[in-house]
């Protein structure tokens, strides 16, 4: 069992968010950076799928600057078997994303390649489902239950009002749901063996692409709420400014 | 190496939150489920070098752990001994020894966290221990009491000191104790353990011994040296136990710092008036002293100093530091301070402890007079 996780590394979602003085990117000062937590989903699963297959390895990829060797030494820690750090500035667009790991997964022979269902600071979804594409394997997104045998993979899609049940065989890239596992945490043993697992350190080019951030802005501030009444009859009160004012009837 | 492993502490800490401590503080009970997954991910087993089976870590990396486990709002005291009380053993016990205990102790299999030296009429003046082994054919025979005891009940293993030669027959008052390593397991009726009720939730206990044998080869290294072995010991027990103030002291300034920012009173925050603010600002300034002086400590020990004088002062400051920072929480929770249910008085109470144990801070002015400043002894 082959299998390869793609890690990106995000700010922490308790960090209060800073806009850069360009308007369309974070302030990167004090922030503190993570794995992105659905794909440390991935990574469990994918530790825990080469344990109960016995034998295999385990690769992690993360796209980025040289701060994001700390963010794939986690990933060893928790027992992935080796990293490789795509050295290189990030593009919005995700189509050049998912070129970019295409072209470093073909012919690595992975039997599966998970990433999380989405990276929590651009919600965009997509290098997971593109990435399949570009490599010719099916995709499964968004996996809440897994289950593999004799070369098929049968996975469950938490959707609206039901459980959905996908097949498809392997190789394949599945993006991964949180409830799937729980991530392990890093042992002592293994924040030690991480320092001798071996970062390989790939420097590629991802192109610009046609997607563009214009601008970004932080959500309005929250305003005090507000008592319309008391009783019955303050009900028509309430109703009419949910739905002239907060609009949300 | 330092912040991976805070930053992983703290992660493995935030899954046994304030209503866990609290439950057990309730209950008196141990925190088996805590211990248990530290002692799985190897955090106990740290400072025992790797062909032992541990992870060789130095001692500024064992004090990040003990530190963090305390700054999370949890007490590190319910099993820090099993990372430092083998040390004895590491250092004098012979290679036989080593090869039998440690790698089961790094596993957690043997808990080796109890360390009887105190007595009920020898607290800090160890050489006037009363509790006696005798040598009969291969094995001693242990007749006496120790007090304040901790951990018997949670542990498989314990080092006890005792006199083998009378006082009365050696040069030095130093000489003629020897270090024993106890199965607790085999002590049957000859141990007997009479545990002691404390104002915290803290297993600890007096130990009555009838003729409780201990075969030789269970003796650490030569007879009679026993109290230069465990000295030895207590610098490392000095500096790991400061980690923890220093951590008491961190959880009781993040916990006024945010109490007092969103705590409002006569319109405004509490935090705002100088009378709440300073004494929190003293308390954080007092314990980046203690941490510096703690760092340095440990750095000596890693370099393969004995830093005696350092190791003294960090547990000082620390202590002092940790309840000064406990009285300015308590004054700024005001009333909610006593409610149990703010986590404050429990650790208020526990970090109260330091201030005595396991050395009174009297006794470490007296050390710096003696030892580092050159005046006449004063005890």
């Amino acid at each position: 069992m082959k299998v390869a996780v793609c890690l990106k590394r995000v700010p922490d979602t308790t960090t209060k968010i800073v806009i850069g003085s360009d308007g369309k990117s974070i302030d990167e000062n004090g922030v503190k950076f993570v794995p992105n937590p659905y794909d440390e989903y991935a990574l469990e699963e994918a530790i825990a799928l080469k344990e109960r297959a016995g034998a295999g390895e385990t690769v992690v990829y993360s796209l980025g600057g040289d701060s994001s060797q700390e963010t794939i030494r986690t990933a060893l820690a928790m027992g992935i078997d080796r990293g490789v750090l795509l050295q290189g500035a990030g593009s919005a667009d995700g189509f050049e994303v998912a070129k970019t790991f295409a072209a470093e997964l073909k012919g690595g022979g992975f039997d599966l390649v998970l990433f999380g269902k989405l990276a929590v600071d651009d919600y965009n979804m997509q290098v997971g489902p593109m990435t399949a594409e570009l490599l010719g394997v099916p995709c499964i997104t968004t996996v809440a239950h897994l289950t593999l045998a004799n070369g098929a993979i049968e996975a469950e899609r938490e959707i609206e009002g039901g459980i959905e049940v996908c097949t498809c065989s392997m190789p394949a890239v599945l993006t991964i749901d949180k409830g799937l596992n729980t991530p392990r945490l890093p042992s002592l043993k293994g924040i030690m063996a991480a320092k001798k697992k071996p970062l390989e350190v790939r420097p590629v080019h991802v192109g610009v692409g046609t997607l563009m951030v214009s601008s970004l802005t932080l959500p309005p501030e929250r305003l005090a709420g507000r008592i319309v009444g008391e009783g019955p009859d303050a009900v028509p009160a309430l109703v009419s400014l949910l739905r002239t004012e907060a609009k949300v009837l | 190496m330092k912040d991976e492993l805070r930053e992983a502490v703290r992660a493995l800490c935030r899954k046994y939150p304030d209503e866990y401590w609290r439950g057990l503080d309730e209950r008196r009970a141990y925190p088996e489920a805590f211990v248990a997954e530290l002692t799985r991910s190897g955090y106990l087993g740290c400072l025992i070098p790797e062909e032992y089976g541990g992870a060789g870590l130095g001692l500024r990396d064992a004090s990040v752990v003990l530190e963090e486990i305390n700054r999370s709002g949890g007490s590190a005291a319910a099993c820090h001994a099993q990372m430092y009380t083998m040390g004895t053993l590491l250092r004098h016990g012979s290679e036989e020894q080593k090869r039998r205990y440690l790698p089961g102790i790094a596993r957690g299999e043997l808990r080796l966290q109890a360390f009887a030296v105190t007595e009920p009429d020898a607290g800090s003046d160890t050489t006037q221990i009363s509790t006696t082994a005798v040598r009969q054919g291969d094995r001693y025979v242990v007749n006496g009491k120790k007090i304040f005891i901790s951990r018997v009940q949670h542990s498989d293993l314990m080092i006890l000191l005792a006199r083998t030669t009378p006082i009365e027959q050696v040069k030095k008052r130093t000489d003629g104790l020897s270090v024993f390593l106890v199965d607790i397991r085999e002590a049957g009726e000859r141990m007997r353990v009479q545990p002691v009720a404390t104002m915290i939730n803290h297993e600890t206990n007096e130990l009555f011994f009838d003729g409780l044998e201990v075969p030789v080869e269970n003796r650490i290294g030569e007879e009679g040296k026993g109290f230069g072995y465990i000295l030895g010991g207590m610098n490392v027990e000095r500096i790991l136990l400061a980690s923890e103030s220093i951590g008491d002291a961190l959880y009781f300034v993040d916990r006024a710092t945010e109490y007092s920012r969103q705590r409002i009173v006569f319109g405004r925050p509490i935090g705002q008036n100088q009378g709440v603010q300073f004494p929190i600002a003293r308390a954080y300034v007092a314990t980046q002293g203690a941490m510096a002086l703690r760092d340095n400590a440990a750095s000596l020990y890693d370099a393969g100093q004995l830093p005696g004088a350092e190791a003294n002062m960090c547990k000082y400051l620390a202590s002092e530091a940790a309840w000064e920072a406990a009285n300015a929480a308590m004054n700024t929770f005001g009333g909610y301070g006593l409610a149990v249910e703010f986590g404050i008085e429990r650790k208020f109470r526990e970090s109260r402890l330091y201030l005595v144990a396991p050395i009174a801070n009297n006794l470490i002015l007296c050390y710096v007079g003696e030892h580092v400043l050159h005046l006449p002894r004063s005890y």
